[in-house]
């Protein structure tokens, strides 16, 4: 077991990875009562073409299965396990990505049993076709509950102005339609491809020994055998660098717009510290331009354009980044042309050290904050590992930036070809 | 478990909670003061003006630089109701400066700050500034509004106007859309004045540190006027009863219906019964391996979400659900198929035992967080009944399996909502 200590972070991370390939993180938190694990697959919804293990042909498969396996993943022959867990007193939960699938507990007592439960729901898959047919219900409910939700619709709809070709525009969780096709079949293929120990990251944060902790996990996948894995082969999309369309509005029944401009960023790369350098940056120059403390706020704000629910975020994932900026607003197109004017007006020259700074002393206080969080420890903590960087290298990268790298950024995003926006506007009354 | 130690400095109450589980400092302030039709809308609005500008730093913008000088201090304020009490709540995060290079007192700084937004408003002529108001005034509206285009909050937001009609707890904490015209930056400033002479006023303050700092800090900064406080006053809760159950379907163009059910508890905070209903709650529909999310999601197949939750303080218990249009009869049936069962005392031993481990960590979670912790002590502010820690902790434990049946014995039925779609069955 490797122990990393981050000094002025007052943490110590322990590591190991299993002889099956699976790598185990353990972060003990003393004084807090909840430990939290996440077991975690890199495979998300984008993850829609890919050879099988044991073939060699690619493979499409329905839109929406990586999440639709999330859920069935629950269900065993003797029913469902969040059962065991809240027997044993702790909540479980799971989520999808767009690159990963997460499973995770809960729990301010019988941390041992908890995560056993865990590590084994995950690795012994049942699914059967009576099951999966009533999934289809659930999971249909799902999907009409995001329809109509207006933020979730013009989130997904800025996304799929973006991308031309690349799954990410594609809803995590498919369609009624398309997940009218999922069989008990394909869910065991797409198991059987991604959720090798080799493609997984197991975390645990709380007030655990470490020791012990780490010799059940040894024990407990000792127990287990699995195939000789091969490395995962997946369906490379050519995406464009311009945005698909430049425009989309989505009529609802809604009171208020909601305006979204979405920025593709042209390429990123794999992995590696210059992902969390350009990821970092990225956000750091929003916040630059969007935050609370920023001219352009104050003005949008006093023009009445914006309120408290206007955004912006930077996403980064393994072959795709996309920014976002806005929110609600009484006048979708005004704000639209507003926020392009701000982002392709943009030049390192406009920027001051001492800006730079304030906004990185935030962008530190911001990171200790989400330090308090376990949820955010290991959920973040995979995320950086599958791109093989350190969530604790954020505050050395931070302090690192440049305005250069900022005017580099906004050079190769802030273009009108790559620069798409979506709004939800009222529907006409009949 | 929770070293919480309470001060009365000026007739507001200071709880100090010393940890070093965090690695930021954290303060909270909270006024109380009853629920009113007259005055619900203008402490809606109070809040976000004071927060956008104080004598010092007197724009948001330059008050949000300060803030950003301050690491990221984070400064929010948000608006709830607990039984009919309406609550202002105003919290300030701020690094831990141990995890810093550089070394500046952020904690004084941030308790100073605090007290400049509370006491030191931005000023114009004696009143808030004109175009502050105004723009707060713009902004109040549309987070009003946007209740309407969450259908999940709407629906939520019509039960509980449907089932309270005539009583406070029906008005919403953001106030109402057509009193927000009418108020002027002269009568809110009348308004605050008055809220910092009456209102019930608690902070807390949690993390690394000394409770003698604190106190040494907030007499220092803060200067309160002579108060009059209604001490500890705990506003009458209304309870009503039907002789018959309130329908209410309404249509919208959605594609999912939300059907959302109202019952009256007759139980409340400061009832000796309240872990039997926490209990209750727990078994029925408050968590996944309750009935309501078993029977109506696991078994019939027919939504994503179904699950209950009470309001403590005014004894409601209130059951959420996303079905299909034309399966309302159906999920309905099944809804109170659940009720009966737990009426029937028509639960096992097991689903006892895992609600007592679940709420548990449940109590035990929350109190992990500066907010959730906060939270969880202020409910002793706002209720009579004053609960430790450890007894939230051993009361559910103690519930028996009678005890829970005579809780649900006590739960009637009062409003059932139902927002369908255009074409939606009956």
């Amino acid at each position: 077991m490797e122990k990393i200590v981050y000094e002025q972070l007052q943490e110590q991370l322990f590591y190991e990875k299993m002889e099956n390939g699976l790598d185990v993180y353990i972060l003990p938190k003393k004084g807090f009562h909840k430990t939290y694990a996440t077991f975690t697959t890199k495979y998300g919804s984008v993850d829609n073409q890919f050879v099988p293990l044991g073939k060699t042909e690619m493979k499409q498969v329905p839109d929406g299965i990586a999440h639709f396996l999330e859920h069935k993943l629950f269900e065993k022959e003797d029913g469902d396990v969040f059962q065991q867990f809240s027997k044993q007193g702790a909540s479980a939960n799971a989520f999808t990505t767009f690159t990963r699938t997460a499973y995770l507990f809960s729990s301010t007592a019988n941390v041992e049993k908890n995560l056993e439960t865990l590590i084994d729901f995950v690795q012994s898959p049942y699914f059967s076709d009576q099951t999966v047919e009533k999934e289809k219900g659930i999971i249909g409910q799902e999907i009409r509950m995001y329809d109509d939700n207006p933020d979730w619709r013009v989130y997904f709809g800025v996304i799929e102005s973006l991308y031309q070709n690349h799954p990410v525009k594609i809803d995590i969780a498919g369609t009624v339609e398309s997940i009218s096709h999922i069989t008990k079949e394909l869910l065991y293929e797409c198991y059987e491809t991604f959720y090798h120990p080799s493609n997984m990251l197991l975390f645990i944060v709380g007030p655990v020994d470490e020791q012990k902790i780490m010799q059940q996990i040894r024990d407990n996948q000792a127990k287990k055998s699995f195939p000789q894995a091969s490395e995962i082969q997946r369906f490379v999309y050519d995406e464009p660098k311009e945005r698909a369309e430049e425009k989309k509005v989505i009529p609802m029944h809604v009171q208020t717009s909601k305006c979204l401009v979405g920025i593709k960023a042209p390429t990123v790369h794999p992995a590696g510290k210059e992902k969390l350098i350009h990821e970092l940056a990225f956000n750091v120059l929003l916040d630059y331009l969007f935050g609370k403390s920023s001219p352009h706020y104050e003005r949008l704000y006093q023009l009445g354009l914006i309120d408290e629910t206007f955004m912006y975020d930077y996403t980064e994932e393994r072959e795709f980044g996309f920014a976002m900026v806005g929110g609600d607003t009484s006048d979708p197109d005004r704000l639209s042309e507003e926020v392009k004017q701000i982002l392709l007006s943009f030049s390192g020259d406009s920027m001051t050290e001492s800006e730079l700074e304030r906004v990185k002393k935030k962008k530190i206080g911001a990171f200790l904050r989400s330090l308090n969080s376990p949820e955010y420890i290991a959920n973040q903590f995979t995320r950086y590992a599958f791109n093989e960087v350190s969530l604790f290298d954020v505050i050395p990268v931070l302090q690192s930036l440049t305005i250069e790298q900022m005017d580099q950024i906004a050079k190769q995003c802030f273009r009108e070809s790559q620069i798409a926006v979506c709004q939800v506007v009222p529907k006409e009354r009949k | 478990m929770i070293n919480e130690k309470i001060t009365t400095i000026q007739n507001m109450n200071v709880h100090t909670i010393p940890t070093d589980k965090y690695k930021t400092n954290t303060l909270v302030w909270k006024m109380k003061a009853p629920l009113t039709k007259e005055t619900v809308t203008l402490r809606a609005l109070l809040p976000y003006v004071l927060q956008s500008g104080t004598a010092e730093y007197p724009s948001v913008k330059q008050l949000r630089t300060y803030l950003d000088e301050l690491y990221g201090a984070t400064l929010n304020v948000d608006l709830s109701k607990k039984g009919e009490s309406h609550i202002i709540t105003i919290r300030i995060d701020v690094a831990n400066e141990v995890f810093l290079q550089e070394k500046i007192p952020l904690l004084r700084k941030a308790l100073k700050l605090l007290s400049d937004v509370v006491l030191r408003p931005a000023l114009q002529d004696g009143r808030f500034v004109d175009h502050i108001v105004a723009q707060e005034k713009r902004a109040l509206k549309q987070r009003i509004q946007a209740v309407y285009d969450d259908k999940m909050r709407y629906a939520n937001l019509r039960l509980i106007q449907e089932m309270c009609k005539g009583e406070p707890y029906a008005l919403h904490a953001n106030g109402e859309l057509d009193d927000v015209d009418r108020i002027t930056a002269e009568q809110l400033f009348q308004y605050y004045k008055k809220t910092l002479e009456e209102d019930e006023i608690d902070l807390y303050v949690i993390g690394d540190v000394q409770e003698e700092t604190v106190l040494e800090a907030v007499a220092s900064h803060f200067l309160l006027p002579n108060r009059t406080v209604r001490a500890s006053v705990k506003e009458t809760v209304s309870t009503k009863t039907r002789d018959k159950v309130n329908e209410v379907i309404e249509k919208q163009d959605v594609k999912q219906g939300k059907l959302n059910i109202g019952y009256r508890t007759n139980v409340t905070y400061e009832d000796d019964d309240y872990y039997a209903l926490q209990m209750f709650n727990g078994i029925f529909g408050g968590f996944s391996h309750s009935k309501l999310f078993i029977n109506v999601r696991e078994k019939a197949s027919l939504a994503y979400y179904a699950a209950s939750r009470l309001e403590s303080h005014k004894g409601l218990l209130m059951v959420m659900s996303g079905i299909e249009p034309s399966n309302y009869q159906k999920a309905l049936q099944i809804i109170e198929k659940q009720m009966e069962a737990m009426k029937n005392g028509d639960f096992t031993d097991e689903e006892i035992t895992q609600t007592k481990a679940v709420i548990r960590n449940q109590l035990l979670e929350t109190i992990d967080t500066p907010r959730g912790l906060v939270e969880v002590l202020y409910h002793n502010v706002v209720s009579k009944r004053k609960r430790p820690i450890e007894e939230w902790l051993s009361g559910a434990d103690r519930v028996s399996r009678e005890e829970i049946v005579r809780v649900a014995g006590k739960v009637e039925l009062d409003t059932i909502y139902f927002l369908t779609g255009m074409e939606g069955a009956e």
